[in-house]
């Protein structure tokens, strides 16, 4: 298998000697949904602006895609996408102008690039707002923005850190469905995220990165699968005053009609369905609870901490 | 695989995007310098230039038209790279550049473009602003002329640039010009001949770099001068060289722009 991303020995000291890379080393398969994920000041960012050349790295190599930034950084370049953390275009001009500037500056013509421009901003719902300067665009529509501008010179590996941050919940979801569309269609997506359900719903694979060092980097299914107990949440068809007590499966009532159970993986939940109709509690409907990368996350987090 | 981009493109889009900021703002741009250069015309040259005479044998407003051109193109060419591109560190919009596959000398002579054609812009302007005042005017070397007027837009662009590159906030942006290019332009010969000054004074003023500047155009338009022409091309072209390669070490460094 091919390497959209490779990540070799890759270290990073800031001028006053903060030390945020300590020699990480990755890769991200090509066509791959990977999740990298750590604390604030983990070395997320850092690694990130490695990769777009916005940060110096102290020492290390980064290949994209087989090309070694070092000695051809232009090509390297033009496979990279990055939807930066921060609002990172020119707030005075117009969206239709910010998209076409950015394609020239990947050498794609004017003429050639309106095409893609309607093209990406039709998809991203962003056509209508063309003519609309930058500034007036509301937050989640300069998301779109960003997204749009990343996209436009059709890169093989786009990176996306944390590009749902301060995003409403309808627009998240959208979100996660183009990206999804993007990366079936053929781009390898690297994705920070401070939304641990994020990560779980979309990505295959994921590195945790920690004091600038990769504690953890896997096949999502894998890691979840270490989860000794998977949370599962009942609602009820009648209220509860307090949550039952039930041998072996502890239960905790999240309010009257909703249940929360922690069940080990050596435990059947058809033991817990019997017991709760010997209670004569009926279940209307029920799901997995969806923080057990959180739990996963915290608890790989502390453990470098000792 | 893909081929490297054409960098052509990249330079083409830098430089117009440059040129649409400053025409989109044109009310800050370039109505100032000619309001301001009207009122100098007014002021210097049809009311007290009569009683002042002639100076180096011209009409004391057709001696002052020359230095007036370059005082605007100095501080358009220079206030419009250091602006333009100080903006885009603070917006963070630089990281639109520095991801992109340009190079670093295009980025910089797309910056230093912008800044040549507002300066060069706002030239021809206040010569059409000066003919208002003395129609009769006519160049004496117009290909001199052009050429130092492209010369000292690029020589002038290039310290914007760095300016720009070291400054972290907006003060920073507005000390040189302020407290060093106007006091050295303003005692660079744009209003006088530094023939009539005392001798310790004349001497003095030989080692301001405006001075060269202002007098090479004067030779250009009106074919006088107060220096030699080959020794201040010299040094134009000089100091040129000289900043563009000190940019392109700060670029290549990442030095104010990369952490």
């Amino acid at each position: 298998m091919a390497f959209a991303l490779e990540i070799n020995n890759l270290k990073k000291t800031y001028h006053g000697g903060v030390e945020a890379l300590r020699g990480i080393s990755f890769t991200v398969n090509e066509g791959d949904f990977y999740a990298l994920l750590g604390p604030n000041g983990a070395g997320k960012s850092s690694t990130i602006g490695i990769i777009g050349s916005l940060v110096t790295k102290s020492s290390g190599s980064v290949k994209i895609f087989n090309i070694d930034t070092d000695k051809d950084l232009s090509l390297a370049k033009t496979m990279l996408g990055v939807v930066s953390q921060e609002i990172n275009f020119s707030q005075f001009e117009k969206v239709m102008d910010i998209v076409v500037t950015q394609a020239g500056f990947y050498g794609i013509s004017k003429k050639e690039a309106l095409p893609k421009v309607e093209n990406i901003l039709k998809r991203l719902s962003l056509w209508d707002k063309k003519d609309q300067q930058a500034r007036t665009l509301s937050g989640g529509y300069k998301r779109r923005l960003m997204i749009a501008k990343a996209l436009i010179h059709e890169p093989k590996l786009l990176i996306l850190d944390e590009p749902t941050a301060g995003v409403d919940i309808e627009l998240r979801r959208e979100m996660w469905s183009f990206l999804k569309e993007i990366n079936e269609n053929g781009t390898t997506i690297i994705l920070t995220t401070h939304y641990l359900e994020e990560a779980e719903q979309l990505c295959r694979n994921i590195g945790i990165i920690d004091k600038g060092e990769i504690v953890a980097n896997t096949n999502m299914k894998d890691l979840l699968g270490t989860l000794n107990v998977q949370g599962f949440v009942f609602d009820l068809q009648n209220p509860l005053n307090q949550a039952p007590e039930i041998s072996g499966f502890p239960l905790k009532l999240q309010d009257p009609l909703t249940l929360v159970a922690a069940v080990s993986k050596d435990r059947s939940i058809n033991a817990l369905f019997d017991e709760l109709s010997k209670l004569n509690i009926k279940v209307k409907s029920m799901r997995n609870e969806s923080n057990r990368l959180e739990e996963l996350f915290i608890e790989m987090v502390n453990s470098n901490e000792k | 695989m893909k081929n490297n981009p054409s960098v052509a493109i990249g330079l083409w889009t830098l430089t117009v995007k440059e040129v649409r900021r400053f025409l989109r703002i044109w009310v800050q741009t370039l109505v100032p310098p000619a309001v301001t250069m009207s009122l100098y015309f007014v002021i210097f040259g049809s009311l007290i230039g009569p009683r002042i005479g002639s100076m180096d044998g011209f009409d004391y407003i057709q001696f002052m038209i020359p230095g007036l051109i370059m005082m605007s193109v100095i501080t358009n060419s220079y206030n419009n790279v250091v602006s333009s591109f100080y903006s885009v560190k603070f917006q963070k919009s630089i990281e639109e550049l520095l991801i992109s596959p340009m190079p670093n000398w295009t980025i910089l002579l797309g910056f230093v473009l912008g800044g040549v054609c507002r300066g060069v812009l706002i030239g021809f302007i206040v010569f059409g602003v000066s003919l208002l005042f003395y129609p009769e005017f006519t160049v004496a070397n117009p290909l001199l002329t052009i050429i130092v007027l492209l010369l000292t837009a690029i020589l002038f662009s290039l310290m914007g640039f760095i300016n720009a590159v070291f400054a972290d906030s907006f003060d920073d942006i507005s000390i040189i010009p302020t407290f060093i290019l106007t006091p050295l332009i303003y005692l660079g010969g744009v209003f006088y001949s530094i023939n009539i000054l005392p001798d310790i004074w004349r001497s003095i003023s030989m080692a301001n770099p405006m001075l060269y500047v202002v007098n090479t155009f004067r030779e250009g338009m009106l074919g006088v001068s107060d220096v030699s022409i080959t020794f201040s091309l010299s040094m134009i072209v000089g100091f040129i060289l000289l900043l563009s390669v000190s940019c392109m070490y700060l670029l290549n460094k990442g030095i104010g722009i990369r952490q």
